[in-house]
């Protein structure tokens, strides 16, 4: 049985805002919704607004959920949150600030704040005639085909919650849930997401440093330098996959690496890889830096 | 108080079986294997219960290999037939397995095994004529479930088991569900393998029996001591095995009276029907064990139903996937191409011998308020809603 908080409980057995509202043909004020989920996923919310069009602030708010304990819970407490603040405002809310609304929630029913943070999102971009992208029909950026999850959305995801696992990614949007094919490609967006992270980091850091001192390293500073980078930067991440990285020799520009553990057998990811490690050592230590396998 | 409708889930000890087994937790601690009356008389009971659960099953004592559930029943059995015949690399099953049979043979695909799963129809049911044309002279092993867990639906084993016979396959039978429930003869039956579990008929739980017919070519799964006449090393647990034979010789009597159950159950599911608009019943076309029903409430979900239940002391199960431990709902509701719009609120009652017509009457009096606030709150209370339009609502695999 799911451990729920008791207010998660609360709000299930005694939901508040739920129905759909009525537009009331008045001035200034505009009623939408917006929808997220299906039944075939098994959980289905519509979210309902109504908009002060002169201040843009939400009047009242209210929902219709189809689905399990946590996920009438979340929208009605996504109701609750929502109401009086302006549409800017309620676009900074994350689904974060469902959960701990609800005192938390379990880890596997993550993916009902996310829904209710997907639907507010929808509801506000329908009101400003914003086109929402359509993840059904693009076969391109489509990720997990079973619940119709996109690449945009998972990394969405990723970046705000900090995930690092398929696991917390498929119960934070269900990807990955189903048929389990699409693991692997989930996967390669949470290397992807680490890397651009590491990335930004390493500019700032390289930024840092270029001011600091705009001398040439010498030779040993070089490969001191490198091997920091390397130990501090490339290695975690790798760690954290199974694999490891060696520094084996560095030959001018030339920095010889030995990758080894689910990184080192895995032809795909190796080619990125090693990119990304160039990347890290380009922008930290110097821009003519090239990787080669040992 | 706890009104108890997840039978198929896990049942009570009874008490009889509780009184049987204590002494064993206690003072009679000996090991049956020693060379000492002290444990001699360990052995003895062990004797007894053997008898016991061999005479539930019309079978001969020394078919009887205890072991220590029913998922340990199917690993043994599907890997002592493919033993017994190692050539053969060909097994038929059901897409409606338990995922102690299933998940077996997925693991056995990727090992070089082929397997066939058989279809279910709309009633969970499977067509004779499809295990005719499944099973072949290649094939190794026919294994199905004598009744399903979730919706109680009974296949036709003897005609399964002639197909598989007449092809030299052997015959293993997941009867989890169906034993005390169903009156089981083995003696005169195609079944060379039979699982059954002790927790599901009133015995405690981390009890099983593996029945493995006189002459078939049994081939141990774990290896070790000779215990179980060199079929399943290690120490027997004795108490729950005393345990189990009580249970099995309680289960035989009860079955005298079974049908009891049976009309509790279809007054639950008359009553259900009668009172809630948009609710039908999952495998109701066909055979079913009389304790089991499983109630698909169109347009909400399982999980929240179950939760509403629980506030009421009610104990039931869903298919749904909020319930499933994983996101897909039941595979095998799913299996029966049943519309996403029931097999998400679908809702297993599972009755039992102690179950009483009170219980039955106050889940018939909480329900049809549950089933009416759930679909207040859902978008989508019947066909007709927009957002339903245009979608495909079964599952296609």
């Amino acid at each position: 049985m799911w451990d729920y908080s008791e207010k998660v409980l609360d709000l299930f057995y005694n939901p508040i805002n739920q129905g759909a509202i009525a537009d009331p043909q008045e001035p200034d004020v505009a009623v939408v919704y917006g929808e997220v989920g299906s039944i075939a996923c098994g959980d289905a919310l519509r979210l309902h607004l109504r908009i002060q069009e002169s201040t843009e602030v939400i009047q009242d708010a209210s929902f219709q959920t189809f689905g399990c304990t946590s996920a009438i819970a979340s929208s009605s407490a996504l109701t609750e949150i929502i109401k009086q603040k302006t549409l800017d405002e309620a676009l900074k809310i994350t689904n974060h600030d469902i959960a701990d609304y609800l005192g938390g929630l379990p880890e596997a029913k993550m993916h009902c704040s996310v829904m209710g943070q997907e639907a507010l999102e929808a509801a506000i971009y329908k009101y400003r005639g914003i086109e929402i992208e359509q993840h059904e029909d693009d076969d391109g950026t489509l990720i997990c085909s079973c619940y119709g999850i996109s690449e945009p959305r998972i990394r969405r995801v990723i970046i705000e919650n900090d995930l690092t696992t398929v696991e917390q990614v498929t119960n934070y949007v269900k990807a990955g849930g189903g048929c389990g094919s699409c693991q692997a490609g989930i996967e390669d967006l949470l290397i992807e997401v680490q890397q651009e992270r590491t990335a930004l980091s390493a500019r700032v850091t390289s930024e840092v440093a270029a001011q600091a001192a705009d001398k040439p390293l010498t030779p040993m500073q070089k490969i001191n330098l490198i091997q920091q980078v390397i130990a501090e930067d490339v290695r975690p991440i790798l760690l954290a996959d199974g694999g490891d990285i060696e520094l084996y020799d560095v030959d001018g520009d030339v920095v010889r690496v030995l990758l080894t553990g689910a990184c080192g057998g895995c032809e795909s990811s190796s080619e990125t890889l090693k990119n990304s490690i160039e990347a890290s050592l380009q922008t930290k230590v110097s821009s003519t830096l090239v990787v080669v396998p040992a | 108080m706890v009104t108890y409708l997840d039978n198929n889930a896990t049942t009570q000890i009874d008490p009889d079986v509780l009184t049987a087994m204590l002494p064993y937790l206690s003072n009679l601690y000996g090991n049956p294997s020693s060379m000492h009356s002290f444990g001699g008389q360990v052995g003895a009971a062990l004797q007894n219960a053997r008898a016991q659960v061999a005479a539930l099953l019309g079978a001969e004592e020394t078919e009887i290999i205890f072991n220590s559930c029913g998922s340990e029943g199917n690993n043994t059995a599907i890997h002592a037939a493919l033993a017994a015949q190692p050539n053969k690399r060909h097994i038929v099953t059901t897409a409606v397995e338990h995922p102690a049979v299933l998940n077996v043979c997925k693991h056995l695909e990727k090992k070089g095994y082929t397997v066939t799963y058989l279809s279910v129809d709309g009633r969970g049911q499977i067509d004779l004529m499809e295990v005719e044309a499944a099973v072949t002279g290649g094939t190794a092993l026919v294994t199905t479930m004598y009744a399903n867990n979730e919706t109680g639906v009974v296949f036709p084993i003897e005609q399964i088991g002639a197909i598989a016979k007449e092809c030299g396959a052997t015959f293993h039978v997941d009867a989890v569900q169906a034993v005390g429930k169903l009156p089981i003869t083995l003696k005169n039956s195609t079944i060379d393998l039979l699982t059954l579990s002790g927790h599901k008929l009133h015995a405690p739980k981390g009890i099983g029996v593996l029945y493995s017919r006189r002459g078939f070519r049994f081939r141990p799964f774990l290896l070790g001591g000779h215990q179980e006449r060199g079929r399943r090393a290690g120490t027997p647990n004795v108490a729950s095995i005393v345990a189990l034979g009580k249970a099995a010789e309680l289960a035989q009597q009860h079955l005298q009276t079974v049908d009891r159950e049976a009309k509790l159950r279809d007054a639950l599911e008359q009553q259900l029907l009668a009172a809630i608009p948009e609710c039908e019943v999952n495998g109701g076309g066909t055979v079913r064990l009389p304790n089991t029903t499983n109630i698909g409430f169109k347009y909400i979900e399982g999980e929240a139903i179950l939760f509403m239940l629980d506030k009421h002391g009610i104990c039931a199960s869903s298919g749904s996937a909020c319930t499933s431990g994983s996101l897909d709902p039941s595979h095998v509701l799913t299996s029966m191409g049943l519309p996403y719009t029931i097999l998400h609120g679908s809702i297993r009652f599972s009755l039992s011998r102690f179950t009483t017509g009170a219980e039955i009457q106050q889940v018939v009096s909480v329900m049809p308020a549950i089933v009416e606030k759930l679909r207040a709150l859902s978008p989508f209370n019947n066909d007709q809603s927009e957002w339903l339009q245009s979608r495909d609502l079964v599952h296609t695999a």
